[in-house]
Parts: C-alpha cells; sequence; structure tokens
C-alpha cells in the first residue's frame, strides 16, 4: 500500500468530543494554525506566482522600482520570444525544447524496457545476494553527478559521444534504471506471484504468464514510473550541460541557464522559458500524485 | 559496495538436490530469464557507472589533464594526501558541512510542521498537500534562476519588499555572509515539501485508536505529541532526512545558477570545487582522488540509508 496523497486527504481526526469550555480554546486555536499555514502557503506560491507574473509584464515593468503587484500591462510577448526567433523562424530555445522531448522520451523507453524486467525478476525469483544487488543498484544513482561526469566526459570524448543526442540518452537511461528497478519492484510486489503459478498450471510458460497476466495488471504502475523517469530526465542539469557544447543538442535546462550570460538578462524570457518549461512537470506529477511518496524517494519508501 | 561483476554470471549454483524432470526444466528456464532480464540493466549500470568510477579510480593515482593530454603518469596517493591535508579543501567541506546541516535542519523543522498543521485540518487537506508540493517538482535551474532574480540588490522584488516596508536594502548573493544563507533559503524553499509528503504520509498512518485511547486518558496535547505521534513518525522521518543529506551533499546545480560558489568562495561546497578542479583547473587527476572521496562520502550515507529502509520495512 502506498501512501498517497489522496488517502492523506480522506483520513480526518477524530471527532471533537471535548467539553465546551475547551472546544471554544480548541477554536481560537484552529484559527491560528489556519493562518499560519495560509501565510506558509502564500510564502511557498510567492516565487510561483511572481514568476507568472514576471512572465506577462512588459519589460519596463519587469524592471519597475518598487516592484509592481498588480497594476502592469499584460502582454505575451515573452511566450512568443521563447519559441520565435526575432528574425522570424523558429528560435534557439525551441530546437532545445524539442532536443529535451527526444532526448527524456528516449531515455525514459529504454529505462522502462530494461527496468521493468529486471525489477520482476528480481521480486519473482531467488537471486545471489539480492539485497546487495538492489543496493549496489540504487546506490549508483546517489553517486553526484559533478564527479560521475568527469570520466564519463573523457569517455564519451574518446568514443565520440560527446555533444550527441545518443550520450545524453545514455546516460540519462543508466541513471533511471537503478529508479525503474526499484520503484517496478513495488509495484510487482503487490501482485500475487500465484495468478503467474496458476497460468503455468494451465501451461503457458513463465515468460507467456508474465506478458499475458503480470504485465497488464502492471501498466498503471509502469505509467507512474515512467512518468517520474521523465520528469527526472526532463529536469537534468549537470550532464547536460557538461555533455554538450551545441545548440543542436544542448537540451532546455542548460539552454535556459544559458539566457543570464550576457551582461543584460532578460528576466521576462526568462520567467516565460521557465513557465514552459516546468508546466508539462507540473501537470505530470499531478498525474501520478497517488506515488509521489515511493517517486520522490526513488522508489525506496512505500508503506 | 558489493562486487558488481559476479551478478552477471552467477547462474551456477547447481541445485544440491535434484528435483523431478518437469520441475528441473521449468527452474532452469526461470534462471535463464533471471539472466536475461536482469543482465542488460546490470550491463548498462557497469559501463556507464562502475567503469566510468573504476576510470576515475586509476585516474586519481595520477597526473593526467584532460587538456595537456599525453600518457598519465603513476603519482600514487600524492593527489590524496595534497586534497587531504588541503586547508581550500577543508574550507569547502566545512561549507559543505554548515550548507547541509543548515538546509536539512530547517526543511526537517518546517516540513514537519507544516505537515503536522495539515494533518490536523479536514477540509482543504487535497488542495493545500498539492500546492505546498509545487517547488519540489520545480527544476533546480528554474528554481535557481527564479530566485536569482528575486534576490538581486537592485531590482529584485524580496529588497523591493523590505524597501517597502522601510528595511535597508539587503546585498542577498552578493556578500560573503548572506550568500550562503541565500542558498540555504532557496535550498529550503524548494525541499521542505519533500520533508512534507513524506512527514505527511508518516502522519496519517498513525493509528487514530491511540489518540483515542489516549484522549480518554485525558493525555495533554504535547503528552500525545511525544508519546504517540513522534515515536511513530520517527523512522519515516529518519529516512527523509538522510535522503536530503545525501542530495544536499551532491548539490550542484543550484549553486552554479545561483551564485557560482561566490562571492569570493564564501558559497563553494565540495561539489562546485570538483568542478572547478576538474573543468577549470583541468587538474583531471586531482579531481577524481576528490570526486573518489566524495563518493566515499556519499556510499557511507547511502548505507545508513539503505540500514534505516530496511528496519522500517521489517517493522
Amino acid at each position: 500500500m502506498a501512501v498517497s496523497v489522496n488517502e492523506a486527504v480522506s483520513a480526518g481526526p477524530a471527532p471533537d468530543q471535548r467539553p465546551p469550555g475547551r472546544r471554544r480554546r480548541g477554536r481560537g486555536r484552529v484559527a491560528i494554525e489556519v493562518a499560519v499555514l495560509a501565510v506558509l502557503a502564500a510564502v511557498m506560491l510567492f516565487p510561483v506566482l511572481w514568476m507568472i507574473e514576471t512572465s506577462i509584464k512588459e519589460n519596463r515593468d519587469v524592471y519597475a522600482i518598487p516592484a509592481k503587484f498588480f497594476d502592469f500591462t499584460i502582454t505575451l510577448d515573452h511566450f512568443k520570444d521563447v519559441f520565435v526567433a526575432s528574425g522570424g523562424g523558429p528560435s534557439t530555445l525551441s530546437g532545445s525544447f524539442l532536443n529535451s522531448v527526444i532526448v527524456a522520451g528516449v531515455s525514459t523507453v529504454l529505462a522502462t524496457v530494461l527496468g521493468v524486467p529486471a525489477a520482476w525478476a528480481y521480486s519473482r525469483f531467488s537471486v545471489k545476494a539480492k539485497k546487495d544487488q538492489l543496493f549496489f543498484i540504487l546506490s549508483t544513482r546517489f553517486m553526484p553527478p559533478v564527479v560521475v561526469v568527469i570520466p564519463i566526459f573523457l569517455m564519451y570524448r574518446q568514443v565520440g559521444l560527446f555533444d550527441t543526442k545518443l550520450g545524453l540518452i545514455l546516460i540519462y537511461t543508466a541513471f533511471n534504471v537503478p529508479f525503474t528497478i526499484w520503484m517496478m519492484k513495488g509495484f510487482v510486489d503487490e501482485v500475487p506471484a500465484e495468478y503467474e503459478d496458476a497460468a503455468m498450471l494451465d501451461g503457458y510458460t513463465r515468460l507467456q504468464a508474465f506478458w499475458k497476466f503480470t504485465l497488464p495488471l502492471l501498466l498503471p504502475g509502469i505509467a507512474a514510473t515512467a512518468v517520474f523517469a521523465l520528469i527526472f530526465s526532463w529536469n537534468e542539469f549537470v550532464f547536460a550541460i557538461f555533455l554538450t557544447s551545441s545548440d543542436a543538442v544542448r537540451t532546455a535546462p542548460p539552454a535556459i541557464a544559458g539566457l543570464i550570460g550576457g551582461t543584460t538578462v532578460d528576466w521576462g524570457l526568462v520567467a516565460a522559458a521557465s513557465i514552459v518549461f516546468a508546466l508539462p512537470v507540473l501537470v505530470f506529477s499531478y498525474l501520478v500524485r497517488k506515488h509521489l511518496v515511493a517517486g520522490v524517494t526513488l522508489g525506496a519508501v512505500r508503506r | 559496495m558489493s562486487d558488481p561483476v559476479s551478478l552477471t554470471d552467477h547462474p551456477v549454483r547447481e541445485a544440491s538436490s535434484t528435483p523431478p524432470a518437469p520441475g528441473r526444466s521449468r527452474h532452469l528456464s526461470d534462471r535463464w530469464l533471471t539472466v536475461a532480464f536482469i543482465s542488460p540493466a546490470l550491463l548498462l549500470l557497469l559501463a556507464m557507472s562502475v567503469f566510468p568510477l573504476l576510470w576515475a579510480l586509476y585516474l586519481s593515482f595520477t597526473d593526467y589533464s584532460a587538456t595537456r593530454g599525453g600518457p598519465a603518469t603513476f603519482v600514487w596517493f600524492e593527489n590524496f594526501t595534497a586534497i587531504l591535508t588541503s586547508a581550500q579543501v577543508h574550507m569547502r567541506a566545512f561549507t559543505t558541512l554548515l550548507y547541509v546541516v543548515g538546509a536539512v535542519t530547517l526543511q526537517t523543522v518546517l516540513g514537519f510542521s507544516i505537515a503536522y498543521l495539515i494533518s490536523r485540518r479536514v477540509r482543504g487537506r487535497g488542495v493545500l498537500t498539492t500546492l505546498f508540493l509545487v517547488p519540489m517538482m520545480l527544476s533546480p535551474v528554474v528554481v535557481g534562476l527564479f530566485w536569482r532574480f528575486m534576490l538581486d540588490a537592485q531590482f529584485g522584488v524580496i529588497n523591493s519588499m523590505l524597501g517597502s516596508l522601510g528595511l535597508g536594502q539587503v546585498e542577498w548573493l552578493t556578500k560573503q555572509n548572506t550568500a550562503l544563507i541565500s542558498l540555504i533559503v532557496v535550498d529550503t524553499w524548494q525541499w521542505t515539501p519533500f520533508i512534507m509528503l513524506i512527514a505527511l504520509a508518516g502522519l496519517t498512518a498513525v493509528p487514530k485508536y491511540l489518540y483515542e485511547a489516549a484522549s480518554i486518558d485525558r493525555a495533554s496535547e504535547w503528552f500525545r505529541f511525544r508519546t504517540i505521534t513522534l515515536p511513530l513518525v520517527w523512522p519515516l522521518l529518519l529516512i527523509a532526512v538522510l535522503f536530503r543529506a545525501i542530495e544536499a551533499f551532491r548539490l550542484f546545480d543550484l549553486v552554479y545558477i545561483l551564485t557560482s560558489g561566490g562571492p569570493g568562495v564564501s558559497t563553494e561546497t565540495l561539489s562546485f570545487h570538483v568542478y572547478k578542479v576538474a573543468f577549470l583547473g583541468f587538474n583531471t587527476g586531482t579531481a577524481s582522488a576528490y570526486g573518489i572521496l566524495m563518493v566515499l562520502i556519499v556510499i557511507v550515507l547511502a548505507q545508513l540509508y539503505m540500514r534505516y529502509l530496511n528496519k522500517l520495512k521489517e517493522d
């Protein structure tokens, strides 16, 4: 059973059975608690709201001192600039978004294809030193990317994978496989092995039993896992900036970060690009909100 | 770390007692399936994670430089002793420690408090939780860029708000002592939801009858919190804290975008220093030794993490 946001919503505290005097004091406390929560929520959300505001402000309002919160003219120019170059035609940023889609998409598919069968095998069969193997798998995901990128950089330079989409796809796949295995193992554990045993009594081979009976039951879990892998690859920055150099290959995170390189920074454009970049992530994470606890702990915590 | 090489070609363990014929063939095919299903994933990890680390280990004993090229000469433990005795590295380690402890502590306190407050609400829980989770899902690039804009000394909105409250301007990212604090604040903003999410999972899993029993005994709220809530949520919270500590320790992108280690070296964490040694100084050998030492720390932390995780699963 995975703890989900929805479950957290449904369970309420025990009904209030305190004497009236206490209850009145309790009501004051509730008001304070609600106020504190509201303030905290406002603080947490303000940067996001400010980013949205900045993206639809005209440049002179973006740099206004004191900052303008409400009275500004709304413009969608920054969003146009994200996709369309000043001379017409697609912008460099839009190209990097396309690269991101390709790299994140392909690496997610590969990680799923490699990870799901492995997770199933780890869940179903007795494997020598299973705990150690699983620990080893997860620990590769914990390696500091800045450290891993040094030998990878040298390796890629040697074999001609530096500044190629294939290079990025490979490293992202390697970095998503441990997550996929851990996350999927949890889902496979939830499907009773007896289904496969029953199918095998009916004459199916183990492989057919997996393919015809277990896999369809795993599909929702596979979808959730793939969405997380997609988000991780989409957001990844360190490998992307060190293993690419040309605009033709560069994915969106380093391209957006590159917007602040010059002497003047077009913060409206940065904000708009950030929103275009973050929106799919927010939509996708809303879709997998039931599995967030497992997803953000790399599949390790599920109860 | 376990030796991964032995994993891929392991199906040599012969069954000591020979099972009956049909069972045996099924057993064999199971074993074949296991190898066929697990080895591709492990091979990829070997090629993309283990091999690079072994290469880094080799380089860490040499004076190789990625730009100079040429053959690497062995210097044995020179790189390691140079790093471990360098005052510069000690300072980076101290900065990293301050950052990790500061950020993780703040996140834990804030995240747990928010989770506790949310768990006491009946209505609006789902909406509140979803809203609070937004920062966590954003890319560190987006988070870093955006806070850099908000903390800008000249036209940043934070200083603008301080100004309208009649307070002075603060040079958030360009003063030695405020830069690290800003980094901690931004990291806390992004990752408080993480602790909150996991604490909330723990809090909602506390069985209600325990509270009911306690309220029959007229136990005080603080007593209930201390004797019921905290002991039951603590194991899960500890895992979240360790996870965050590992992530904070290896953090690079936020530093890179927010401060680039500056002003001076005041926000240069170990991760960022490795990057400078490797990609700006091109002392690949030294950087590899540096990296190997960091990997060792991560492995120790990850061991701890796994130990608590196993404990949690056994309970």
